[in-house]
């Protein structure tokens, strides 16, 4: 685990994002923002035989806002929607390879939040706490 | 002369560490540090004389009711109030504002009546008119900015003014901008006009010579924490007669002369605003706070923060990379020492953390001015950096070499 949140690799996908724009077909978008921090992030989820087909973000922010929404996206295509349902804190932090520490944790998990909340909406379905919780 | 290292000797948590580096504050902006005499003040009280005030006659409460009236008598003189009638004390300037809306504005501003404000107001100074006019069927007002965001927009206020506002409430420092309003001015304008006329003095009290009389202002809210006192004590200045005129926002103890249970009447000023027990420690550490500012004298304050503005800006000038929002260096005038800053392709929340790792603390974010910053920039979030007292020259140089480790691991070219 890395201590150094601006480590190389995160710092590339910040100026190289993957699934960086928005998808046409999209079958729901969700919409977020952090006030506080000003980080704004939109995703976009295409969903086909109860898996995400594809998924894109748009959005502006700090590294590891728009550094942990890049990989997060590239990480869960073809992943069932029970599997992302099921996502939490420890899969950001094993993802992203860094601890963000308290004070950036928001910025950490703002794209989980926003693609778990897509993953509900599609499913017309409430969001649970541990979301809100995000 | 004015020694900034002996300055910040005074201040214990200014020799502590950060991140194995000297520690550097730059967020004055938000909150101050504290010198020994001011934490000192408040132990003492605890330690020798805790009481509750005007009401004990034993020794320890007279001698905290002299200790608390001492505080605002000071803070009286500070600002240039007739005397402590004037000086209501309060939580916070966020509490002095909304005071005046629930007391001054429940009975003055009617259905239709304008309110003019502005668009560098901090949201303190801006969502407790919002929430009066709906109360009121109000219509709220901002004054435009102009040259490039950095100054309010006279004509604009002007033509604003003909509206004839009930109440023109304006800060007298933007805590983004680092503007200095023409507060006296405003006020001569919007007397004219029939207003009456408030100022936010959270961000010009701390730092330069304020003196209500001269502005003409109707009523002005402070904070003390933002000027080396603790959190929790604040004051609302108002002229004696709006005051008289004013009904109390909260009811209970200290604020009224005798109950009955058919009604109550209420105490002099400035006890009317008052009710409850006081913040007694807060009013003592923000009366040693004003012996500190007046033992260096605050037209230093100002002409140190000043030097340190245009040192730093023109630090910055070296820096591509970097822009500065608010008044030109060819301004320090008008300029307060806040300076908002941003580094071309680097949000403002990578900026304060890896300043943070280097020891040094600034703020990012909207700095509770979401319609001006969210104008300002597309990122909704701004750097800011705010100087003091203790700040010198070396806090400047540190934050260059910062400002260069932000490029390098952002891989910044200029
Ligand atoms: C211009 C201005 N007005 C009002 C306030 C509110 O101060 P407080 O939070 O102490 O009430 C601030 C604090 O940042 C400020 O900068």
């Amino acid at each position: 685990m890395s201590e150094n949140i601006y480590a190389d690799e995160l710092i590339d996908e910040y100026e190289h994002p993957h699934n960086k724009g928005s998808l046409s077909d999209a079958d729901v978008h969700v919409h977020n923002d952090n006030p506080l921090c000003g980080d704004e992030l939109t995703i976009y989820v295409k969903v086909g035989g109860g898996a995400l087909k594809d998924v894109k973000f748009e959005g502006s922010g700090c590294v590891i806002s728009m550094g942990t929404a890049g990989k997060l996206t590239e990480s869960v295509k073809g992943k069932s929607l029970a599997e992302i349902e099921a996502l939490g804190v420890p899969d950001i932090v094993t993802l992203i390879g860094i601890d963000p520490g308290p004070a950036r944790l928001k910025c950490a998990t703002l794209s989980l939040r926003t693609l778990k909340e897509a993953v509900f909406l599609y499913q017309h379905k409430a969001v649970d706490e541990a979301t809100k919780r995000l | 002369m004015f020694d900034a290292e002996r300055i910040r000797r005074d201040f214990p948590i200014l020799s502590t560490a950060s991140h194995g580096k000297r520690f550097v504050y730059l967020d004055s902006a938000a909150t101050s540090q504290k010198p020994k005499s001011v934490i000192d003040a408040i132990v003492d009280y605890y330690n020798t004389y805790n009481a509750n005030i005007n009401r004990g006659v034993y020794e320890i409460s007279e001698r905290a009711t002299d200790a608390f009236i001492a505080s605002k008598e000071k803070l009286a003189k500070f600002i240039g109030a007739h005397g402590i009638e004037e000086t209501i004390y309060v939580r916070n300037a966020t509490e002095a504002l909304n005071l005046v809306a629930l007391s001054w504005g429940e009975r003055n501003i009617k259905s239709g009546d304008h309110i003019l404000i502005t668009e560098m107001e901090h949201h303190s100074n801006i969502v407790p008119w919002q929430m009066l006019a709906k109360r009121k069927g109000a219509v709220l007002d901002y004054v435009k900015l102009t040259h490039g965001m950095a100054y309010l927009d006279m004509e604009d206020l002007e033509a604003k003014l003909e509206k004839s506002p009930k109440l023109v409430s304006v800060t007298h420092v933007s805590n983004v901008l680092g503007t200095v309003n023409d507060v006296k001015r405003i006020t001569k304008l919007a007397h004219e006009c029939g207003a009456t006329v408030l100022i936010d003095g959270a961000q010009s009290v701390p730092h330069m010579r304020v003196d209500v009389a001269a502005i003409g202002c109707d009523f002005m809210a402070l904070s003390g924490h933002k000027m080396l006192a603790p959190t929790g004590i604040g004051a609302l200045y108002g002229r004696r007669e709006l005051l008289e005129a004013m009904e109390p926002v909260l009811g209970g103890g200290d604020m009224i002369r005798s109950v009955s249970m058919h009604g109550a009447t209420w105490n002099d000023l400035p006890w009317k605003f008052e009710a409850g027990t006081s913040n007694i420690e807060g009013a003592i550490g923000l009366g040693a706070a004003l012996d500190y500012l007046d033992g260096i004298g605050m037209d230093s304050v100002r002409e140190h923060e000043q030097e340190l503005t245009r040192y730093a800006m023109d630090r910055f000038s070296e820096i591509n990379a970097v822009s500065v929002f608010g008044p030109p260096a060819s301004d320090i005038e008008n300029r307060s020492g806040v300076m908002a800053f941003a580094i071309k392709g680097v949000h403002p929340h990578d900026v304060a953390t890896i300043f943070d790792r280097e020891g040094i603390a600034i703020r990012a974010g909207h700095h509770c001015a979401m319609p001006l910053v969210t104008q300002l920039v597309t990122e909704k979030a701004l750097s800011r950096m705010s100087f003091y007292i203790y700040n010198t020259k070396e806090d400047v140089d540190r934050v260059v070499d910062a400002v260069g480790v932000v490029k390098r691991i952002m891989r910044i070219k200029d």
